[in-house]
């Protein structure tokens, strides 16, 4: 046993710590921390990996991946969180992509997979539906053949940055008639810019904007948007949301989030001392520390048995359980830190003047609420935990 | 022993139950917290009318003669509705330290006019390095002739953006964190040098970031005896403890309503989500937070009149428990309505941030936990 990275690996991380240092765009560090973020913000960085070859970094090679190993490709994601990184979106990157170049027709590869490698062309996901959140296969959304087409009719929700997207991947159903409600659901792709598509924003309660709802009305969608076989949706939706859980730790952005924590504990004070020295909130920060050092080495146990060909199998339910009530704890913690000024509402406070000092309290006091708010999503999208504990009850304890 | 509530109590509470059901229904409540004001000031008069601001003070101020008990049941009735207007910064704050160290001219310039509804205060006491340590300030009140003269920051001072009057904590002798040297002033709020930035608060409030430029008041807008208020501010906070404890009750219940509720009606896999033990479980959870929260609730309001050191634990046990409990039924309970939970539209996310804020004012758990130690 051995925790070390080979003398490659380091070599690696100096090479992606130093491409990282001269081309990550120096204005979105900042961005990431404080505003939400424009489309163009979302796509800088990416755009840039496109052109380094690095975007994709897990896809085969002969689709542009880089034949990195799941360590690289650790190290990678780690060195991207220094710098707190605005990362490429998993919709076409770890998502759809996945779903095309393995089940998609040749047309379809040559179409899709290189507007996902540059960042060009921006997707999401057309998954839930109000009534269809954790039992997803009842959806009711369907697509009826006319001729070359299919004639979506339909409402989703929960559509992440739909308003800025392109293309969207749908699960509608195809055969109304089928004997389960897994069977009869196809994977249908849809230009965004198609008539009857209406994206409406949904407000979440940071303030924020980034889900939608998505009606569909008599979309009309050339057959050829179907990938792999008609009624087979279901499986490919399943391919799709194991890679969606991989990545979902988060433990390279939790390691830098905990070092602000740190920073912010050190900069409060408690009667006179810094609160990083008081005892109780630093057994918290310790607490945390070890959950997410135990956390990190789990994931590395996974990424050593898939480099040893064994694919991620429901263990990375435990990640992403206990990787987002992280989250949660870090966020909840950083809340604490700021005191009083959890308080103030940022959206409010914002200068007038258009200066970017944060006029109420420091600065990292500023979307500790709000970030607070916004985690509390982690345990209920992606398979909420309590769908994830189900998944291990069934799966690896047999009940 | 007896848990029972007066007639009046029942009176009162009925009362107010129904105008928080018929005045401050969700749509209603938005709109104002939307609008410029921030709340609605003809509530406020209604309030006043009913007597309800009059409540916790003696009959020959003009008050009701009520006390603890009764802030309680207001507050209570106020957190299941979400109620933003100021009745803890104005009737029980402010109240309080008329009430229990205020001058004859002081109480009959500002009780009167708190209970009939026409002044408003806010209770400046938090400073942006303090911390919840109402010793650690900054703020200073120098005696200057038949004048003090303030300087500092306040930070977060809720409701003053609504407020005429603030009650203001500051130095006026000792060093920083002395227990000596703490004093309490009222100040109209529009005097020279005091400069205000107004903003929202994540739960629907309003506050300020309030400063202080050498603002001269009159000698006579010190309550108390200068230099020795701090026992007093920790007798009027834990009384602020209290009520805030009974609102974060009222908004736990209606919280846990509203999530048995959904788990009903909510279906996944052909069944009602509440038929899921899991859930089940939580739920029963939730529910004897809230019960647990209720029982310190009513310790520390009871203790309030009791010998210093019963009252300051019971507060701070209710703090915490209560702190606890917020955090957990507010946490559950959005992740029991799944995604519509985390969103604007329903009503659940905001009881969720209500209850979440409440822990940052007048003391973290960690911080009365702390106090409960030093307590023995
Ligand atoms: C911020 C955000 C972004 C999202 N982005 C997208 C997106 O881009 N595309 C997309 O298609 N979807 C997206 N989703 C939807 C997400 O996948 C669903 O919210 C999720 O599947 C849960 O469904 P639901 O919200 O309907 O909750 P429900 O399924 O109604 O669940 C409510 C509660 O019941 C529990 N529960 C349900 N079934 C069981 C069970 N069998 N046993 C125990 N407990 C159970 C749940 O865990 C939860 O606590 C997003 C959601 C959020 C909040
Ligand atoms: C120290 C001790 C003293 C006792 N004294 C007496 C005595 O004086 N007289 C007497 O008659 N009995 C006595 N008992 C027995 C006691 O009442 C039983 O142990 C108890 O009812 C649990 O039954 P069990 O041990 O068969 O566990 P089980 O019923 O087999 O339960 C095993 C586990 O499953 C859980 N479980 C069971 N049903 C459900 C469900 N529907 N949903 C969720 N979880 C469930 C239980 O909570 C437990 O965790 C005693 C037991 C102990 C340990």
């Amino acid at each position: 046993m051995n925790l070390d990275f080979t003398p490659e690996e380091q070599a690696f991380r100096d090479e992606v710590r130093a491409f990282i240092a001269e081309n990550y765009p120096k204005h979105l560090g900042d961005v990431g921390l404080r505003e939400d973020l424009s489309r163009e913000d979302f796509l800088a960085w990416h755009n840039i990996l496109g052109e380094k070859g690095w975007s994709v970094p897990a896809w085969p090679v002969e689709y542009g991946g880089t034949g990195w190993t799941p360590t690289q490709r650790y190290i990678w994601s780690e060195e991207n969180a220094r710098v707190n990184a605005v990362m490429p979106l998993p919709f076409g990157v770890s998502m759809v992509g996945p779903v095309i170049y393995t089940f998609g027709n040749e047309e379809q590869k040559a179409k899709h997979l290189p507007g996902i490698r540059s960042g060009d062309v921006w997707w999401c996901q057309g998954y839930s539906e109000p009534g269809a959140g954790s039992d997803l296969a009842s959806l009711k959304t369907t697509a009826v053949r006319d001729g070359d087409h299919y004639v979506i009719n339909g409402q989703k929700t929960w559509t992440t940055l739909a308003q800025y997207a392109d293309w969207g991947f749908f699960l509608c159903r195809t055969d109304t008639d089928a004997a389960k409600p897994q069977e009869g659901i196809s994977f249908i792709l849809v230009d965004m810019k198609t008539p009857g598509v209406e994206v409406k924003p949904i407000k979440l309660l940071d303030g924020g904007h980034e889900v939608n709802e998505t009606w569909l009305t008599d979309v009309r969608v050339p057959v050829e948007n179907l990938v792999g076989e008609e009624n087979k949706g279901w499986t490919y939706a399943k391919f799709l949301l194991a890679h969606e859980r991989s990545g979902i730790a988060g433990v390279a952005r939790s390691k830098r989030g905990v070092e602000k924590l740190r920073e912010i504990a050190a900069n409060e004070m408690v009667d006179g001392e810094p609160l990083i020295e008081d005892f109780e909130f630093a057994r918290k920060v310790s607490q945390l520390e070890i959950d997410l050092a135990a956390l990190e080495i789990t994931e590395l146990r996974t990424l050593a048995g898939e480099q040893a060909g064994k694919g991620p199998g429901p263990e990375s339910s435990i990640l992403k359980i206990k990787g987002t009530e992280i989250q949660q704890r870090l966020t909840e913690l950083t809340l604490e830190a700021v005191g009083s000024y959890a308080a103030p509402y940022y959206h409010s406070v914002a200068n007038d003047d258009g200066s970017n000092e944060y006029p109420v309290g420091p600065d990292y006091s500023a979307h500790a609420a709000e970030t607070y708010f916004n985690m509390r999503k982690t345990s209920i999208y992606g398979g909420s935990n309590e769908i994830q504990r189900n998944i291990i009850t069934k799966m690896i304890l047999g009940l | 022993m007896d848990f029972n509530f007066t007639e009046e109590q029942d009176m009162v509470r009925d009362g107010l139950s129904r105008l928080v059901r018929e005045q401050y229904d969700w749509e209603t409540r938005r709109k104002a917290i939307e609008s410029e004001a921030g709340w609605r000031p003809e509530i406020w008069a209604q309030l006043a009318e009913l007597g309800i601001l009059g409540m916790p003070f003696s009959e020959e101020v003009g008050g009701f003669g009520g006390g603890a008990v009764d802030a309680m049941i207001v507050m209570e009735e106020f957190g299941k509705g979400l109620v933003v207007e100021p009745f803890v910064p104005t009737v029980v704050c402010a109240g309080g330290f008329l009430k229990h160290a205020g001058s004859e001219a002081q109480r009959e310039e500002h009780l009167s006019a708190i209970i009939d509804g026409s002044r408003v205060f806010a209770f400046a006491y938090a400073e942006p390095r303090g911390r919840y340590n109402y010793a650690d300030l900054e703020t200073t009140a120098k005696k200057d002739g038949d004048s003090y003269v303030l300087n500092g920051h306040k930070a977060v001072v809720i409701g003053a953006p609504w407020a005429s009057h603030l009650v203001v904590t500051a130095r006026t002798g000792g060093g920083r964190r002395d227990a000596e040297g703490v004093s309490v002033f009222i100040v109209d709020k529009s005097t020279n040098g005091i400069t205000t930035r107004d903003y929202e608060t994540v739960d629907g409030r309003r506050a300020s970031e309030v400063y202080f430029e050498n603002v001269s008041v009159p000698a006579d807008a010190l309550i108390g005896e200068e230099g020795a208020a701090l026992p007093l501010i920790e007798q009027v906070t834990d009384e602020a403890i209290a009520a805030h404890c009974a609102e974060a009750c009222g908004a736990m219940k209606v919280a846990n309503a509203m999530t048995l509720e959904y788990s009903k009606q909510r279906k996944q896999f052909g069944v009602p989500i509440g038929k899921f033990q899991v859930l089940q479980h939580r739920m029963v959870d939730m529910y004897t937070a809230y019960e647990t929260a209720v029982s310190l609730t009513y310790l520390a309001t009871i203790k309030l009149d009791a010998g210093e050191k019963e009252r300051k634990r019971a507060a701070s046990a209710a703090k915490v428990g209560v702190g606890q409990s917020a955090r957990f039924v507010g946490q559950e309970a959005v992740q029991i309505h799944g995604g519509n939970g985390v969103t604007d539209e329903y009503a659940i996310g905001h009881y969720f941030k209500r209850l979440t804020i409440f822990e940052s004012e007048f003391g973290s758990v960690d911080h009365h936990l702390k106090r409960h130690v030093s307590l023995g």
